[in-house]
């Protein structure tokens, strides 16, 4: 394999896998503040885009600002799903949590299927057309693959940064550690919750704008997307950021790789097989750590 | 300050509070003392918000707090120290310190809430130390320390502590509270439960003494120490071996 080839595989492997990765970080999210896996995670990717695309087909609004609304109007929708489904349930079980979320997913991609339709609809490029391309290290790449690799890469550090560093960020992470101490200290562990589906909904609906270029979108392509994204998020060890981001690059690695070896066809089953084998070995997630895993209640 | 009238609570269908009346008033210590599954931190649960209470009144400050959440009851000035310490694991000793003050910052009150982190400080030096550290790395007695600490952060009128000598050295319990006597010295009333009774009753003005969910001695902490059955069933005196 030459290497503008394997150059090629190789950055359309962490394209793929940056979205993968920011996915998962949707399910960390909302994981760590309510122990649930959110299976509607990769319906906002596709409505974020959807949205997105619908502006911009009105002509009038530009690209930026299509975005910027695509993603408000998918955050309200994240916090209308939780405030309407999940805030007043008392004592949810995690099982019936899981479960509604699924229901959730499934009435967000009918909806989307009634207004959208069945048709393949694609964002514009962001800077030049489906043709023009750089020269990186000798191989030609489209430009929106920059794209979505820095803006993946700044929703990573920009996450990073809120919840390390703003007193809001804190109390989140201190009511995924202990949600009753948490209380004790005044912090609303309600809101909390309503407003990590609010951010995962958020970056969720930037990935699906930024990555529609090239993907394209269709209304009913959330759920394979939540699924690789669920996958990345119990490879890397749920919970863990950083391990969301090096599973998921790993998953679109895989993938990429994957075609020189086997038909496109079965490029989603050899990841999938990869991730159960690590699994397999190392149950907690390559950087989960057993106690953790242990005292979590999957 | 604090009234607890007929109070009933539990959980589920399970009552484990069968009526309780009890009041703290401004600059005392007051500590209830009772057996493994008395209630005691239900009692605490259940005036801190975590858990309703079924029937009875819970006056805090002349407020019925009985209905409120446990975010409201702390921003009242009402805070405690949870069984079993419960910080921050994942989080640096500084941050579980700083969300203690989460209200205050919340409400623009950063300076205040940066005064009462030194002042934490110089009452446990060893956070200090520790400060970047995360907290579920620390020692137990250094995480009671952290617990108490932020609690403080809220600078609450009334500290309800839920036994703080469970599972550490006798060292540091004594420093721990020589603590609670400092802190009542400036202006901090205090609601102690402990198991410990001998130490309790040592620090505390007055005391309860809890039972299957009843209160079924209270008076000062002079009288409970003279009462034979307070003697033989905690603080281990004469028949402890023989009495069941
Ligand atoms: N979360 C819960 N669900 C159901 N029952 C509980 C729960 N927590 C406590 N109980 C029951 O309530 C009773 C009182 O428990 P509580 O924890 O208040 O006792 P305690 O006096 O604090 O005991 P200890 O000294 O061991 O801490 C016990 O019989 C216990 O089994
Ligand atoms: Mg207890």
């Amino acid at each position: 394999m030459s290497f503008d080839i394997f150059l090629q595989y190789f950055l359309s492997g962490i394209t793929v896998g940056s979205i993968y990765a920011v996915v998962a970080i949707g399910f960390n999210i909302i994981y760590n503040t309510t122990g649930i896996i959110n299976f509607a995670q990769g319906e906002f990717v596709i409505l974020g885009a959807l949205f997105a695309i619908t502006f911009t087909r009105t002509g009038f609004i530009p690209l930026p600002l299509a975005i910027l609304f695509a993603v408000l109007i998918t955050t309200g929708i994240g916090a209308a799903i939780e405030i309407v489904f999940i805030k007043w349930i008392k004592n949810p079980s995690v099982l019936r949590l899981i479960i509604i979320t699924i229901g959730i997913s499934i009435i967000s991609r009918e909806t989307a299927h009634h207004i959208w339709g069945e048709q393949v609809m694609q964002m514009p490029y962001f800077t030049g057309t489906s043709t023009s391309s750089v020269i990186i290290l000798g191989a030609s790449i489209a430009p929106q693959v920059l794209w979505v690799l820095g803006i993946s890469g700044i929703i990573v550090i920009v996450l990073q940064l809120f919840f390390k560093f703003t007193l809001t960020g804190k109390a989140m992470r201190a009511c995924a550690a202990n949600r009753t101490a948490a209380r004790l200290c005044g912090i609303n562990a309600k809101m909390m919750v309503t407003l990590s589906f609010m951010i995962s909904a958020a970056i969720g609906a930037l990935a699906g704008c930024i990555t529609s270029p090239i993907t394209q979108t269709q209304y009913d392509m959330g759920s394979p997307l939540a699924i690789k994204g669920f996958v990345v998020a119990i490879v890397g060890g749920l919970g863990n950021s950083t391990a969301a981001v090096v599973g998921g690059l790993l998953l679109g690695l895989i993938e990429s790789f994957s075609i020189i070896f086997i038909p496109n066809a079965f490029k989603d089953v050899a990841a999938i097989i990869i991730l159960l084998v690590i699994l397999f070995f190392k149950p907690s997630g390559i950087f989960g750590k057993k106690e953790e895993s242990a005292l979590k209640e999957f | 300050m604090l009234k607890v009238r007929n109070c009933e609570s539990g959980y589920g269908r399970l009552r484990v509070l069968k009526g309780i009346s009890l009041h703290v008033s401004p600059g005392e210590i007051v500590t209830i003392i009772g057996a493994n599954g008395a209630g005691k931190t239900t009692l605490l649960n259940t005036i801190a918000g975590i858990i309703k209470p079924g029937s009875g009144e819970i006056v805090f400050h002349d407020k019925d707090i009985g209905s409120l959440s446990a975010e409201k009851i702390v921003a009242l000035g009402c805070a405690l120290v949870p069984e079993r310490r419960q910080v921050f694991d994942t989080l640096t000793v500084k941050e579980n310190l700083i969300l203690g003050a989460y209200l205050h910052f919340r409400k623009k009150r950063k300076k205040e809430a940066l005064d009462e982190l030194q002042s934490i400080y110089s009452l446990f030096p060893v956070l200090k130390q520790r400060e970047s550290q995360l907290a579920g790395t620390l020692s137990g007695g250094e995480q009671q320390m952290l617990a108490i600490g932020r609690a403080l952060m809220a600078k609450p009128d009334l500290l309800m502590m839920d036994e703080p000598s469970l599972g550490i050295a006798p060292l540091i319990v004594k420093t721990i509270f020589k603590t609670i006597l400092t802190l009542r010295d400036n202006g901090v009333t205090i609601l102690l439960i402990e198991q410990n009774a001998k130490a309790a009753l040592n620090i505390a003005d007055r005391g309860y003494v809890l039972e299957t969910g009843q209160v079924v001695l209270e008076g000062t902490s002079r009288d409970l120490f003279d009462n034979h059955d307070v003697q033989r069933a905690y603080l281990g005196k004469d028949y402890k071996k023989i009495n069941e």
